[in-house]
C-alpha cells in the first residue's frame, strides 16, 4: 500500500506550484488556473485523509465533492468578471485593474 | 368599592396627547379642539364620579378615616429586592381633592381656549400640550411613591416649558420658557437628592404612612437624616411653587397664552409644591417640625414680598402672577405652622389635634382648593380683557365695566373672594389659615393678617384700574383705538362656572373631607379673627377705592413721586432678577463655567482630537500597503501563515 | 506494488503538468496542461477506490470547467488571449519561488513530523458502494448531506444568475 505521506507531499507540491503560478502570472485567466491547482491539491488531501485515515466514513469524500461544485461556480463567476474587465479595460493584465486600491 | 375605571383618568389625556401630537396637524382646528375638550370632559366626569364614590358613597372606614386605596400599582423598575419603583394610582382625600381641582380648571381652560386661541397657528399643538400637562399633573397627584411623583413632576415641568414657549417666534417667550425650565430644574436637583437620600436610607420610595404599615418603623431607624431629606424635597417644591428666592420664573412665565397661565401657573402646577409638603406632612410633623417652621417663615416672607411687588406692577398678568406667589405663600404658611401633638410628638389621632395643631394642614388644602377656582377665574378674566384691548398693560384699559359686563362681575366676585370677604370661598379658607397662624404664634398671625390686607389692596387696585378709571378707548377713539367688546360665550361660560364655584365652595365642610390626621371635624369660624381680617380687608378695599376709582389717581401718583426709589424698587421686583443675574453671570459663569469650559475645550477635546489625529496619521502611513495587487496580498498571507505555523511549531 | 507504480506515474504527470501549466507563456497551453493535471487527480481518486469522486472530477472539472476556460479564451479575443505572450518578471519569479519553497518546506516538515495512523488496510481495495453514497447525499440524518447538497444547488443557481448579470453587455443608454 502507498504510504500516506506520499499523497501529502504530492498535494503540498501541487499547492505550492499553484501558489507560485498565482504569484508570478499576470494574466487573470492564468491566475484563475493556478487557483484551480490549489483547490485540487486541497481536494486530494480531503480524499486521502478520508480514505487512508478514516476508512468507512465519508466526510472527506463529500467535502471534495462539494468543493468541486463550489469551484465550478467560482470559475463561472470569475470568468464572467474577467470578461467584463477585459471588455471595459481592453486588457486582462492584473496591473490594469490596480486602480481598485484605496 | 370598584375603582377599576380610574386608570382612564390617566390614559385618556395621554392618548389624546399622542393623537393630537402625531395627527393634529392633519386635523382641522375644530376637530382637534373637540377631541381635547371631549377627552377632558370625560376626565372631568370621571373625577367627579370618583370623588362622589370616594367621599360620599364609600365613606369612612371603621377607624373613622377615609381609606387609602391603591387601585393599581405595578412594578416598573426593580433596583433591588427592597427598592422597586412602582407606577400606580392611589386615592387619598387630598389626591381626590386634587383630581377635582385639576379636572375642573383644566376642563374650563379647554373650553375657554376654543375662544381664546381661535385661529392661532399651532392650535392643535396647543391642545396636545394641554392634554400632556393634564395627564402629568393627574399622574403627579395620584402617585403611589415619591419617585413616581418625581417622574410626573418633571413631566409637568416639560409641559409648562412647552406651553410657556408656545409663541416661540417671540424672543421673550423663548427666554421665559428657558428660565422657567432651568430654575425649576435647579430646584428639582435638590428634590432628587432628597429622594435619593430618603430612598437610600429608608429602602423604599413609599412615603404614605397610611398605605404601608411597616414604613413608620423603617423611617424611625433613620430619623436623624429625615430633616435633611425632607427639606431638600421641599426645595424642589419651592422651585415649582415659586417660593422666594426661586420665584423669578413665575412672572416671566406669563409670556405663555393666558389660559395656560390660568391652568398651570395659577391653579395646578404651582401648587405641586404645596401638595408635596401636604403628602409628606406626617413625616414632616414627626421628624422635621423645625424644618416645617422654616417653610412657614420662607413662605411668609415670600407672601409679603410678592404682595409688595404686586402693588406696583403695571402688567395685569404680572400682578396676578405675584398674587399667585403670595397666595401659595399663604398655603405653605398654613402647612408650616402646623405642629406635632404636644405629647406624642407626631400626628395624633384625635379630633382635637385636627382642629388644633393640625388645623394648618386642612387650611392649606382648603385654600389650595378655593384659590384654584378664583385665581383660575381671575386669569381667564384677564385673558378676556387682554383679548379685548390687545395689551397686558393697565394703561390700555380703564372703564371696561361698560363694555364687558360678564367679565366685570366675575372679576369682582373673584377679587372679593381673594380679599377674604364673607360669604365667598376665600373668606373661609383664609380665615382658617389665619386661625392656624394665631395658634402658632400671634406675631405670625398678625403678619399674615397684614399680608391678607395687602392682598385686598392690590387686587382692588387691579380691579379699579381695569374696570374703572379713565377709559383708554374713549380718550383715544380718534386715534383708531379698538372698541373693547365682551368675549364670546365659550369664553364667558368658564368665567361664570368658576365664579359660581368660588361663591359656593366656601360652604363645603372641608374639615369633614380633608384633615391632618384624616379624622372628621367641624370647621368653625373664629369670629375674632374673621372680623379683624374682614375689617382690615374692607379698609384696604376702601383705600384702593379712594386711590384708584377716579379718572385720575392723584394720591397714588403723589405717593409714587414722594417715594420714587421704593416705587421703582417694587416695580423692578426688588431687583431679585438682577441679583440672580449677578449671581449666575458674575459668579457661577465666571468662576465655575469658564474653567469647566476651558477644561472641556482644551483637555477633553484635545485628547479626542489627538486620538483622531493619530488614527488619521496611522491610516495615512499604512495606506500604501493596500496596493490593489492581489498577488502581493497572497504573498503576505502566506508569509503570515508560515510565520504563525513556525511560531506554533517552536512553542509546542 | 502496482499501486505504488501507478501512483508514481500519476504523481509525475500531475507535478510535471502543473509546472508546465504555471510556467508556460501561452494561455491556451496552460489550459491544456490544467486538463492533464485534473485527469491526474482523477487518477489519484481512482487509485484510492473513490470511483464516483474520480468520475465527478472528470465530468465537472475536465468536462465542465476546462471547457469554460477554453471558451472564455476563445471568445474574448482571438488575437490577445489565444496567442498571448506573457513576459515573466525575473525578480517576481524568484520571490515567488522562494515564498513557495519556504511554505512547502514548512508544510512538508509538519506533515512528516506527525505520525499518521494508517488504517487503509482495514477496508481493503473495494470501492464505496453507490447506494451508500446516494443515501448519504440525500439523507437528513447525522453524517448525511442533504442540506449542503441543496445549498450547492441554490448556490449554483445564484452563480448562474450572477455570471449572466456580470458578463452581459451594458445597455447603451
Amino acid at each position: 500500500m502507498i504510504p500516506v505521506e506520499f499523497f501529502f507531499v504530492l498535494s503540498a507540491l501541487l499547492f505550492f506550484i499553484g501558489f507560485f503560478g498565482f504569484v508570478t502570472r499576470r494574466n487573470l485567466i492564468a491566475m484563475l488556473i493556478s487557483i484551480e491547482l490549489i483547490l485540487n491539491s486541497a481536494d486530494i488531501n480531503f480524499a486521502v485523509f478520508n480514505r487512508i485515515l478514516f476508512p468507512g466514513q465519508l466526510e472527506g469524500f463529500f467535502f471534495s465533492l462539494f468543493s468541486m461544485g463550489v469551484s465550478a461556480a467560482e470559475t463561472a463567476v470569475a470568468i464572467a468578471i474577467i470578461i467584463n474587465v477585459y471588455r471595459n479595460l481592453h486588457s486582462d493584465q492584473v496591473n490594469s485593474i490596480e486602480n481598485m486600491k484605496f | 368599592m370598584d375603582y377599576s375605571y380610574v386608570f382612564l383618568i390617566l390614559l385618556l389625556p395621554a392618548l389624546s396627547f399622542v393623537l393630537l401630537g402625531l395627527a393634529g396637524m392633519k386635523m382641522s382646528h375644530k376637530l382637534a379642539g373637540m377631541i381635547g375638550t371631549v377627552v377632558l370632559g370625560t376626565v372631568f366626569c370621571l373625577s367627579y364620579y370618583t370623588a362622589f364614590e370616594y367621599f360620599l358613597v364609600q365613606g369612612r372606614g371603621a377607624d373613622g378615616l377615609f381609606p387609602t386605596i391603591t387601585t393599581f400599582n405595578f412594578t416598573w423598575l426593580k433596583f433591588t429586592e427592597l427598592l422597586t419603583f412602582n407606577i400606580g394610582f392611589r386615592l387619598t382625600p387630598i389626591s381626590v381633592m386634587m383630581l377635582i381641582v385639576i379636572s375642573t380648571v383644566s376642563f374650563m381652560v379647554h373650553i375657554y381656549s376654543f375662544g381664546y386661541m381661535h385661529g392661532e397657528k399651532g392650535f392643535q399643538r396647543y391642545y396636545a400640550f394641554l392634554s400632556l400637562f393634564t395627564m402629568s399633573m393627574l399622574g403627579l397627584v395620584v402617585a403611589t411613591n415619591i419617585f413616581q411623583m418625581y417622574l410626573f413632576w418633571e413631566l409637568v415641568g416639560v409641559s409648562s416649558y412647552l406651553l410657556i414657549g408656545f409663541y416661540y417666534p417671540k424672543h421673550t417667550a423663548v427666554a421665559a420658557s428657558k428660565k422657567a425650565f432651568i430654575v425649576t430644574r435647579f430646584a428639582d436637583m435638590f428634590f432628587l437628592i432628597g429622594i435619593l437620600i430618603y430612598s437610600f436610607y429608608v429602602g423604599t420610595f413609599n412615603y404614605d404612612l397610611n398605605a404601608a404599615p411597616d414604613l413608620a418603623g423603617k423611617v424611625a431607624h433613620v430619623a436623624p437624616l429625615m430633616p435633611l431629606a425632607l427639606f431638600l424635597m421641599f426645595i424642589g417644591g419651592a422651585g415649582k411653587s415659586a417660593m422666594f428666592p426661586l420665584h423669578i420664573w413665575l412672572p416671566d412665565a406669563m409670556e405663555g397664552p393666558t389660559p395656560v397661565s390660568a391652568l398651570i401657573h395659577a391653579a395646578t402646577m404651582v401648587v405641586a409644591g404645596v401638595y408635596l409638603v401636604a403628602s409628606l406632612f406626617p413625616l414632616f410633623v414627626h421628624y422635621a417640625p423645625e424644618q416645617l417652621h422654616w417653610i412657614a417663615y420662607i413662605a411668609a416672607f415670600t407672601a409679603f414680598y410678592a404682595a409688595a411687588v404686586a402693588c406696583c406692577q403695571s402688567d395685569i398678568k404680572r400682578v396676578l402672577a405675584f398674587s399667585t406667589i403670595s397666595q401659595i405663600g399663604f398655603m405653605l404658611v398654613a402647612l408650616g405652622v402646623s405642629m406635632p401633638d404636644a405629647e406624642l410628638g407626631e400626628v395624633a389621632k384625635t379630633v382635637e389635634y385636627a382642629d388644633g395643631n393640625g388645623l394648618g394642614y386642612m387650611a392649606g388644602m382648603f385654600h389650595l382648593f378655593t384659590h384654584a377656582m378664583f385665581k383660575g377665574c381671575l386669569f381667564l378674566c384677564a385673558g378676556c380683557i387682554i383679548e379685548a384691548v390687545g395689551s397686558n398693560e393697565k394703561a390700555y384699559m380703564g372703564k371696561l365695566r361698560k363694555y364687558m359686563p360678564i367679565t366685570h362681575i366675575s372679576f369682582l366676585v373673584c377679587c372679593l373672594a381673594i380679599s377674604g370677604i364673607f360669604p365667598l370661598s376665600g373668606f373661609f379658607s383664609k380665615d382658617e389659615i389665619l386661625v392656624a397662624c394665631y395658634n402658632f404664634h400671634p406675631a405670625m398671625g398678625m403678619i399674615m393678617s397684614g399680608i391678607a390686607c395687602m392682598t385686598a389692596f392690590y387686587m382692588f387696585r387691579l380691579y379699579y384700574v381695569i374696570f374703572w378709571g379713565q377709559s383708554y378707548y374713549e380718550t383715544h377713539i380718534n386715534e383708531g383705538a379698538k372698541k373693547p367688546h365682551e368675549a364670546p360665550a365659550c369664553m364667558t361660560f368658564p368665567l361664570i362656572f368658576l365664579s359660581v364655584m368660588t361663591i359656593l365652595c366656601g360652604w363645603i365642610p372641608f374639615g369633614h373631607f380633608v384633615s391632618a390626621n384624616g379624622l372628621s371635624f367641624d370647621t368653625h369660624v373664629n369670629w375674632s379673627v374673621a372680623i379683624t381680617s374682614t375689617v382690615l380687608a374692607l379698609c384696604a378695599i376702601a383705600l384702593a377705592t379712594y386711590m384708584y376709582i377716579g379718572e385720575k389717581t392723584p394720591v397714588a401718583d403723589k405717593l409714587a413721586r414722594k417715594y420714587p426709589r421704593l416705587h421703582q424698587a417694587a416695580y423692578r421686583r426688588f431687583y431679585m432678577d438682577e441679583v440672580w443675574m449677578f449671581f449666575t453671570h458674575k459668579i457661577v459663569f465666571r468662576c465655575v463655567s469658564r474653567p469647566i469650559a476651558w477644561f472641556d475645550r482644551h483637555v477633553v477635546d484635545g485628547t479626542f482630537n489627538f486620538l483622531a489625529w493619530s488614527t488619521n496619521e496611522a491610516g495615512e502611513s499604512i495606506r500604501p500597503w493596500q496596493s490593489g495587487d492581489v498577488r502581493q496580498y497572497a504573498v503576505w498571507f502566506l508569509t503570515g501563515s508560515v510565520a504563525l505555523t513556525l511560531i506554533l511549531l517552536c512553542c509546542l | 506494488m502496482a499501486n505504488l507504480v501507478m501512483f508514481c506515474i500519476l504523481a509525475v504527470v500531475i507535478i510535471g503538468s502543473a509546472i508546465v501549466c504555471v510556467s508556460t507563456k501561452r494561455i491556451m497551453r496552460a489550459a491544456t496542461f490544467l486538463l492533464f493535471v485534473l485527469f491526474g487527480v482523477a487518477g489519484i481518486y481512482f487509485l484510492l477506490d473513490y470511483t464516483f469522486l474520480g468520475a465527478a472530477q472528470i465530468s465537472i472539472y475536465a468536462g465542465g470547467i476546462t471547457m469554460l476556460y477554453i471558451f472564455a479564451i476563445q471568445l474574448v479575443s482571438k488575437r490577445t488571449l489565444q496567442g498571448l505572450q506573457e513576459r515573466l518578471h525575473g525578480g517576481r519569479v524568484i520571490a515567488g519561488c522562494i515564498a513557495a519553497l519556504v511554505g512547502l518546506a514548512t508544510v512538508v516538515v509538519i506533515l512528516l513530523k506527525n505520525k499518521f495512523i494508517d488504517m487503509a488496510a482495514q477496508m481493503g481495495d473495494q470501492e464505496v458502494p453507490m447506494e451508500k453514497i446516494g443515501t448519504a447525499l440525500l439523507g437528513s440524518d447525522k453524517y448525511q448531506y442533504v442540506l449542503p447538497f441543496e445549498f450547492i444547488s441554490v448556490f449554483l443557481l445564484a452563480c448562474i444568475i450572477g455570471g449572466i448579470m456580470i458578463a452581459r453587455k451594458e445597455d447603451k443608454k
